[in-house]
């Protein structure tokens, strides 16, 4: 039997195409994912998020655990709220999963890490801290509905008390505040503006249905794909895995390198990646020609195997196939993807493809 | 419930097939097909002229979710495409049966129209899938 999210009972109402997501029954569209990632885009929309794994670390050294856990440095949270996204490295440099850890005291973090992920990361976290004075507990009493969208902020704000709707237009990008019951964080996974938040399961039901009330659309796992794709964000179990190095996922940007002392998980083995040289690069590719681009495909340069995609799909912002691929070096701004026998002409481009409604790539 | 009109032929693997007064035959994906694929994104026709065999693969239809082969459901040569498909593949989520069509057939082998299902045996099996 799947679980069901304490939403369930309004992607039912809503008209949710249900779907098993990592065991989980989850809306994959309430119709048109294609309208789902327009209300994104252009106005605001809603997901629902509960099947992900929310941890509370609490303890005396709960810095220092983190500080070895995760290769990005939460030294770097400095204010009450603050996020960081990182990466969680095996030993051998290869992602356990990818996160995005709140600073709320010095002994006191919220994690949030994926679902299809949520055993194996559970088992490594309990398992690493078993060295460290803290302690872990699993959010499950917590729903989360991200609200995202040009005007998803305005429209969330209402659902809100005043004092709530206050402190959430107060915040700034990447920051949490967690107030009267709701646990409100200006982040997302779309590329546009809006709100995560955390909600008491009992009441999300409610939540959910006075933000229909407000315009939000509600959309599925179809268009949150599309919508994180365009954002060139990463997505764990596609983009990268425990047999990828972060280096060649385009996540280099993640890992804080400095200072050189702080031992995590994985640093060794990346540095001696770095080191020795010869990784593949992370790239976006926009389709030239008609057709779609699709995980798993090779990416050809004239004719010879250069790579392969990670994730693609059709990008609707773009009207154009769009995908992030790991490619050779040499790979400069043209490349092919062999679909169905054919080398399909692709441009190589700089992640994002389109964020705040913008496409952000050059097209011609 | 997806619409199954009554006056066409249908294949288990959700192609539809209407007779056509000139004897050849137009042939799309169901109502039914669409709505498992969701929003089309790209049409991938045969060119016309080509030959097509029962049960090969003929055209691709592409959604948002995947890629999904269209198998025909006759033998004969392709007397034409929808070429409205190029730049309005979401024909095929709103008019499967119209304007979504993909092809035009002329038969070689009139017999296989014998071997398709109509509208009541088609309803039987979609029901039975989604049991």
């Amino acid at each position: 039997m799947p679980n069901n999210t304490p939403l369930y009972d309004q992607h039912v109402a809503c008209g949710g195409k249900m779907v098993d997501f990592a065991g989980w029954d989850m809306p994959l569209n309430y119709g048109s994912q294609l309208e789902e990632h327009h209300a994104v885009r252009q106005d605001a929309g809603m997901f629902d998020v509960s099947h992900m794994t929310v941890v509370d670390l609490k303890g005396k050294q709960v810095k220092a655990f983190l500080q070895k856990l995760l290769a990005n440095d939460v030294a770097r949270l400095k204010d009450s709220g603050k996020a960081l996204y990182s990466c969680m490295l095996k030993e051998d440099g290869g992602v356990i999963d990818d996160l995005i850890v709140y600073y709320l005291d010095e002994q006191h973090f919220r994690m949030v890490v994926n679902a299809a992920t949520h055993d194996k990361d559970m088992a490594w976290i309990e398992q690493q801290a078993a060295a460290f004075d803290l302690s872990t507990t699993e959010r499950t009493d917590l729903a989360m509905i991200a609200v995202q969208g040009p005007n998803g902020r305005d429209k969330a704000q209402a659902v809100m008390t005043p004092a709530q709707a206050d402190a959430a237009a107060a915040l700034k990008i990447f920051f949490a505040v967690d107030i009267d019951g709701l646990f409100i964080a200006r982040t997302g996974y779309t590329g546009e503006d809006g709100y995560e938040i955390m909600v008491p399961a009992a009441q999300a039901g409610e939540m959910w249905k006075q933000l229909l009330e407000q315009g939000v659309r509600p959309c599925g796992l179809g268009a949150r794909d599309s919508l994180r794709l365009e954002a060139g964000m990463n997505l764990y179990g596609a983009d990268m895995d425990e047999g990828i190095s972060p280096l060649e996922a385009g996540l280099n940007w993640t890992i804080a390198w400095e200072p050189v002392e702080r031992d995590f998980t994985g640093r060794q083995a990346l540095e001696a990646q770095r080191e020795q040289g010869g990784l593949r690069k992370f790239v976006g590719l926009v389709l030239q020609d008609k057709g779609v681009l699709r995980a798993h495909q090779t990416v050809t340069l004239n004719g010879e195997a250069v790579g392969e995609t990670s994730s693609g799909g059709f990008s609707p912002t773009l009207g154009k196939s769009i995908a992030l691929a790991r490619v050779s070096a040499s790979v400069g701004d043209e490349c092919q993807v062999e679909v169905r026998g054919k080398h399909l002409a692709c441009k190589v481009v700089k992640p994002p493809f389109a964020r705040n409604g913008k496409v952000c790539v050059e097209l011609d | 419930m997806s619409d199954i009109p009554a006056n066409l032929k249908y294949t288990k693997s959700h192609e539809w097939i209407e007779l056509l007064d000139d004897g050849t035959v137009k042939i799309g994906i169901t109502d039914h097909a669409q709505e498992l694929l969701g929003d089309m994104v790209f049409v991938e026709v045969p060119e016309v002229g080509s030959a097509v065999s029962v049960g090969e693969e003929c055209a691709v239809v592409e959604s948002v979710k995947a890629a999904s082969d269209v198998y025909s459901p006759v033998t004969g040569e392709v007397v034409a495409v929808n070429e409205e498909l190029a730049d309005s593949p979401d024909l095929v989520n709103h008019h499967p049966y119209g304007d979504g069509w993909i092809m035009q057939v002329k038969l070689t082998e009139e017999g296989e129209l014998e071997e398709l299902m109509d509208a009541d045996a088609y309803g039987a099996a979609v029901a039975e899938e989604e049991h």
